[in-house]
């Protein structure tokens, strides 16, 4: 009993400032969400409403909220596989035996998860800039149409999606290349006395040992891109024509732009019911598959 | 990628800042004023203050300078942090926004004692844009309203010699137009993301946008369905290309080319046409007031105007600057400086605005220009509204329709506000 005590007295602090910093806030945005705060409110408290669940019921009634919910799934639809196979690639480049200079390409590659986003995003727009862009410049060379890359509706969410992925693989690379370590050598060796070929011991020797990781990195992947925020906040300010306007930016401009404090928590809720839902989904997933 | 959770508290820190607002405004006599300008105009006016501060001796002038695109979401987030600045400049749609909040300094009684800024020399629209309920809350800083830019050799060729003055007019020279250049070329350019053109043809017309009080929209009105009915007219005659902007390449090189002859926009667009076209084209463009119904019609009040903000008790020295940027010598140099439109009429009869023909179509519409409905939820009408119009020039939604769904998602927006005035009603009886 005693020891109990003791143990409350040490995690109490901890517990105190998650409450205060986290659970709190949480818990006030939840109630902020059913009300109908925005710069009225803010003038004045006496024109805050009670509306219940009346900002969830309008979002999902709002079009802009679906496009946005669709944009933000298509990045991650197409952005999390690209990704996770870039980080397993460079990867796999990186533990293989023949590679040399290891160590500066393990930090090469993960330099732009440590560069400042917008730095990098400002580097970006020159590079796919419709005129004077290089990657348009090299499109041409090979005889290819150049493309508006953040002007067109069609491609900004590529271009976002090229970007991202290029900004984060390094980080999933890292996760992939400690867990290659942890595949004992002597698994490979009977594979190849077995004469299993390199693409047969990849996909059952190499895959089946990442498992996990590659769980832990889908799971981290999947909740981070559908947070998808900052790329489209300053490379192209939700448009061209609201085309890649995602949850999170929707909410930004509910909250910051028009000041629907309400609308912009009930969005955050429902953004966290997504999250919470695939993720369940991804774990359902590993489960049948053995991987839990 | 942001943390869902760090937005959400940063929200929320905001709101609980509130109430200290009061206490945080309070500032020693001698902390330097702040001032808080976007753009161009915030890198311009360092340059006015020295003689400022020379006339003022003791007095310091802290300018801040924010980026347009983030200025409005700043001045917010500074307002729920009550850490707003002394003076401001900001675009006077924005000015009923905070008018509601409570934000802004009346000025009435120091604009009737002051010698230098005086309404009667400057433009009636623009100057009720900043009389929000009655109150006046801001001082006209520089202008703005959109207008035609066209062609003027297309439309010679085409058989017009004057720019058009009436709607009916206009539709005659484009069809012209449209017939010289043929296929590949339209006669306009009304961008399908700008909602200015519109705004424009729906302010020439009597029946106000918004109706109870600004409590629901009036789109339904015979006015705006004769403005909406033109604007969808010039698409369905194929005068104008159904795109937005960012569909257009290099908007000066496709003008040049003749891919267009009309397009509606604003005063930045003189310095822009003058450095983006050849100087042996020069001659090829020229302004024309926004015809109207019936002769040259009115046009969108705009600009941006200095507010004081209440809270800081520096209203006096506050004030002092605004006098000063409002002197003739300081609006000749600032317009000089970043090309914009000044607000007083005397700085455009001198040098060199008196002899830019360019520019005197802004002049000659400035006199007609009228301010938008003035609630905070107009600019999100604004863009409901194009939004709507988009749908119409695009999917061919009928008239009807349209004005039927703009003011279902007015009264939406509104409904808050209806609440609000019905309230009001309520406690004044």
């Amino acid at each position: 009993m005693r020891g109990e005590r003791a143990g409350w007295f040490f995690v109490a602090p901890a517990l105190a400032v998650i409450g205060v910093f986290f659970f709190l806030p949480v818990a006030a945005a939840f109630v902020l969400s059913l009300t109908d705060f925005d710069i009225y409110a803010l003038a004045n408290p006496r024109n805050l409403r009670f509306v219940g669940l009346g900002n969830y019921g309008a979002l999902l009634g709002n079009p802009l909220f679906w496009q946005a919910l669709g944009n933000t799934l298509y990045f991650v639809a197409i952005g999390v596989p690209l990704s996770i196979a870039a980080s397993l690639g460079a990867a796999l480049l990186l533990d293989s035996r023949l590679a040399r200079f290891k160590g500066l390409f393990r930090t090469a590659l993960f330099a732009p998860v440590v560069t400042t986003l917008v730095a990098v995003a400002v580097i970006w727009r020159y590079l796919l800039h419709a005129r004077y862009g290089l990657i348009d410049y090299g499109l041409h060379a090979i005889g290819l149409p150049a493309i508006d890359w953040l002007g067109d509706p069609h491609w900004a969410m590529p271009a976002i999606i090229l970007f991202a992925v290029w900004k984060n693989f390094g980080y999933n690379m890292i996760i992939f290349v400690a867990g290659l370590q942890t595949i004992p050598e002597d698994l490979y060796e009977a594979a190849r006395i077995d004469g299993a070929s390199a693409l047969r011991r990849f996909w059952h020797v190499t895959l089946p040992g990442l498992a996990p990781v590659v769980l832990l990195v889908s799971l981290l992947t999947v909740a981070g891109y559908l947070q998808l925020f900052a790329e489209p906040y300053v490379m192209t300010q939700g448009g061209p024509g609201q085309s890649t306007v995602s949850v999170l930016y929707f909410m930004y401009e509910q909250g910051f732009k028009w000041w629907n404090l309400g609308t912009a928590s009930a969005v955050a809720f429902l953004l966290f019911v997504l999250m919470l839902a695939v993720t369940l989904i991804q774990l359902a997933v590993a489960r049948r598959r053995g991987v839990l | 990628m942001k943390g869902r959770e760090e937005t959400r508290r940063t929200a929320l820190g905001l709101v609980a800042a509130a109430p200290l607002a009061a206490c945080a405004g309070q500032r020693g006599p001698n902390a330097p004023l702040r001032f808080w300008a976007m753009g161009r105009e915030g890198e311009v006016v360092q340059r006015l203050i020295p003689a400022f501060e020379a006339a003022n001796p003791g007095l310091r002038v802290e300018v801040q300078q924010l980026p347009w695109s983030a200025a409005h979401a700043k001045l917010l987030t500074a307002f729920a942090g009550g850490d707003l600045p002394d003076l401001c400049q900001v675009g006077n749609t924005w000015l009923p926004e905070f008018a509601a909040l409570g934000a802004l300094e009346p000025l009435d009684a120091r604009v009737a004692a002051s010698a230098i800024v005086r309404p009667a020399d400057g433009f009636e629209g623009v100057w009720r844009t900043n009389t929000v309920d009655g109150v006046l809350c801001g001082v006209p800083w520089y202008v703005d309203t959109r207008l035609l830019f066209y062609r003027r050799d297309l439309l010679e060729k085409a058989g017009h010699g004057a720019a058009p003055a009436t709607w009916a007019q206009w539709l005659d020279a484009m069809e012209a137009v449209k017939s010289l250049v043929g296929k590949g070329a339209w006669a306009a350019l009304l961008p399908l993301n700008e909602p200015e053109p519109l705004l424009t043809l729906a302010l020439q017309q009597s029946d106000p946008l918004l109706r109870d009080g600004g409590g629901r929209g009036n789109f339904q009105s015979a006015g705006f369905k004769r403005a909406l009915g033109f604007y969808g007219d010039i698409f369905r005659r194929g005068l104008a290309p159904p795109s937005s902007s960012t569909e257009i390449g290099n908007l000066y090189d496709e003008f040049d080319r003749g891919a267009f002859c009309f397009y509606v926009t604003g005063p930045w667009n003189l310095g822009e046409f003058r450095r983006r076209l050849p100087a042996a084209r020069q001659d090829i463009w020229m302004t024309a007031p926004m015809p109207g119904p019936d002769g040259p019609g009115a046009g969108i009040a705009g600009g941006a105007s200095l507010v004081v903000f209440q809270g800081g008790g520096r209203a006096d020295p506050a004030w002092r600057l605004i006098e000063h940027l409002a002197t003739f010598q300081a609006q000749s140099r600032f317009c000089a400086l970043t090309g914009d439109l000044p607000a007083r009429r005397d700085v455009w009869r001198g040098a060199p605005l008196a002899s830019d023909l360019e520019a005197a179509a802004f002049r000659d519409q400035l006199t007609r220009v009228r301010p938008t409905p003035q609630v905070p939820e107009w600019e999100r009408i604004t863009l409901e509204m194009q939004l709507v119009a988009e749908q119409m020039v695009r999917g061919g939604l009928p008239v009807d329709a349209a004005t039927q769904e703009m003011d279902r998602r007015a009264d939406g927006l509104l409904e808050k506000r209806r609440w609000m005035l019905a309230r009001e009603g309520k406690s004044a009886t």
